[in-house]
């Protein structure tokens, strides 16, 4: 992924130009998610106090920031899980916040969720999981669907564990499946909680690589929260890095590393 | 010097004085804590209440997860509610048959056995037997999934968590406590029959007949009919707290006994107040 970026990097070299970090091919398409202005509280603690941030269609945005500093309480208030206090929410183009609960649900069906625990369904297995939403919001026969799940299980290397039970995967097969489930209806959005924490380093490569090969093939606009710095580097074209309720910087990986700002310097010395 | 002396006086008094009113605001406040968290909670149920039924009367109608909590909160708890209903009329065959016989009026035995089972003890027994068994079974089930964070993903996909899960199970609950109370009645009837034929024999057309003697249809219908009421409260009650469960695992045990604790609580008060009711308009 980061391989455009260092040929624009290059060119800025050449011509003398600063170009804009999304100008890179694949990457300015609309704004897929626009935030402003957002602030979110939990009685007397302020957790998102006034965030500004884009994500156009194609591009990846990682979110960085220590622990609690309200990074997963951002992707429920993009996806309607919990509502902000103030600000906007634009998806689509289209105002989230105080939407009805109907039009909300329609704006779901082209958004994937990755939560950091998996959250599969424990009690169905894992081809059921999948075929959750194709059930309720397609009109695929059964035999469509199951085609349907068996593309996505194999586009997460999982294709051989259709009968299983959740409680039968590893930490890493059930974010792989959470993350076949997220795509089943084909997101424009995808928002990724954490999709390599309580992993190992090959399962979180392994991971960070599938991540890329969907990217590639869906052309989505995602959202990734996490505190593994070297998959951002990995996955990400821009990364944003929250402190404090706000986002204390924003760009790609070597203008976070290039900052003079002394707390940038030291999440990304401690995180590498 | 001397105010200085005065006031420092009054400062070593004071503690005294303190010490023996404490109790009151005390006590006061924990009264108010306890009104308060009620009033809290009183206003989540309506609120929840609420959602559910703005939920339940828009498409889809998930008729297939509602057949689906049907077989689970029905058919599957119908061993027990089996269980329950003949223990009952062999109990009350037992203990019934001594107090007649003490009285003269053993020929009343049957109508006591029938007309307790299907008036009283058939409905509440039913009620707290499935309050224990499903009410249970739902606030683990649906607190188990909130901590899991399994209902936020239901909800991040585009389906309503209280149409899905919360209205299937109530409706699910309204409809089976009275074909399971029929089950009890008729389990209760039965082994209240061979109780009452071991101990002295009694064909059992003739035990019906005289049990079902000067009672009416609406002598069955109406207490049969008002566990409806008990599937509502154990549903809703069940729903509820499995849906607002914080805590992890802990969180999940709480749930589950609240749970129980809070519908059969209901369910008994819902009694007296259906009771009072039914003999208003059956009299």
């Amino acid at each position: 992924m980061m391989q455009p970026e260092q040929a624009v990097l290059a060119g800025v070299e050449e011509t003398g130009i600063s170009p804009a970090p999304e100008s890179s091919p694949g990457k300015s398409g609309a704004p897929a998610v626009i935030l402003q202005g957002l602030h979110k509280s939990f009685g007397n603690q302020i957790v998102l106090d006034g965030i500004d941030l884009t994500v156009k269609s194609g591009e990846t945005l990682a979110m960085l920031g220590r622990s609690g500093t309200g990074k997963s309480v951002l992707l429920k208030l993009i996806i309607g899980l919990q509502q902000p206090d103030s600000g906007s929410i634009c998806i689509n183009e289209q105002e989230i916040v105080g939407l009805p609960i109907d039009a909300m649900n329609q704006l779901r069906k082209k958004m994937g969720f990755l939560f950091q625990h998996a959250a599969l369904y424990d009690s169905l297995t894992v081809e059921q999981n999948i075929a959750f939403p194709l059930k309720r919001h397609t009109k695929m026969t059964e035999n469509e669907q199951t085609t349907r799940v068996k593309e996505l299980l194999a586009g997460v290397g999982m294709e051989a564990e259709l009968k299983k039970m959740p409680s039968d995967l590893s930490g890493g097969m059930q974010k792989r499946v959470g993350l076949a489930r997220a795509l089943a209806l084909e997101p424009g959005i995808l928002l990724l909680d954490e999709p390599t924490a309580g992993l190992d380093p090959i399962t979180s490569g392994e991971i960070d690589e599938l991540i890329l090969k969907l990217q590639e093939e869906h052309d989505m606009a995602s959202i990734v929260v996490t505190h593994d710095l070297h998959s951002a580097k990995t996955i990400a074209d821009r990364l944003a890095l929250l402190h404090e309720g706000r986002v204390v910087i924003e760009g790609t990986f070597s203008e976070l590393e290039n900052s003079t700002d002394q707390f940038v310097s030291e999440f990304l010395k401690r995180d590498s | 010097m001397v105010t200085h002396n005065i006031r420092i006086h009054r400062h070593s008094i004071r503690p005294a004085v303190v010490q023996t009113t404490p109790p009151l605001p005390s006590a006061l406040r924990s009264v108010g804590n306890l009104l308060n968290s009620f009033l809290e909670w009183f206003g989540e149920l309506g609120l929840f209440v609420w959602q559910v039924m703005r939920a339940a009367v828009r498409r889809p109608f998930e008729g297939r997860e509602l057949l689906r909590q049907l077989d689970e909160l029905g058919s599957k708890s119908m061993p027990l509610i089996a269980l329950a209903g003949a223990a009952i009329g062999a109990v009350l065959a037992l203990e019934t048959r001594s107090s007649l016989v003490r009285f003269g009026a053993k020929s009343m035995l049957p109508a006591a056995i029938v007309f307790s089972i299907i008036h009283e003890t058939g409905p509440v027994v039913t009620g707290l037997v499935v309050s224990g068994r499903v009410g249970a079974g739902i606030g683990a089930e649906l607190g188990s999934m909130k901590v899991t964070e399994q209902i936020d993903a239901i909800e991040a996909s585009g389906v309503n968590p209280y149409k899905f899960l919360a209205f299937t199970r109530i409706v699910a609950c309204i409809l089976v406590l009275p074909l399971l109370t029929v089950a009890a009645d008729f389990c209760g009837v039965m082994v209240g029959w061979i109780s009452s034929t071991l101990v002295e024999p009694i064909s059992f057309l003739k035990f019906i007949n005289q049990g079902l003697a000067g009672t009416s249809f609406s002598d069955f219908l109406a207490p049969t009919f008002r566990t409806a009421v008990f599937g509502l409260i154990i549903g809703t009650i069940g729903c509820f707290q499995g849906m607002r469960t914080q805590g992890g695992t802990e969180g999940v045990g709480r749930s589950a006994t609240s749970s129980v604790v809070l519908s059969s609580l209901l369910v008994i008060l819902a009694d007296v107040i259906l009771v009072k009711l039914i003999l208003v308009f059956f009299p």
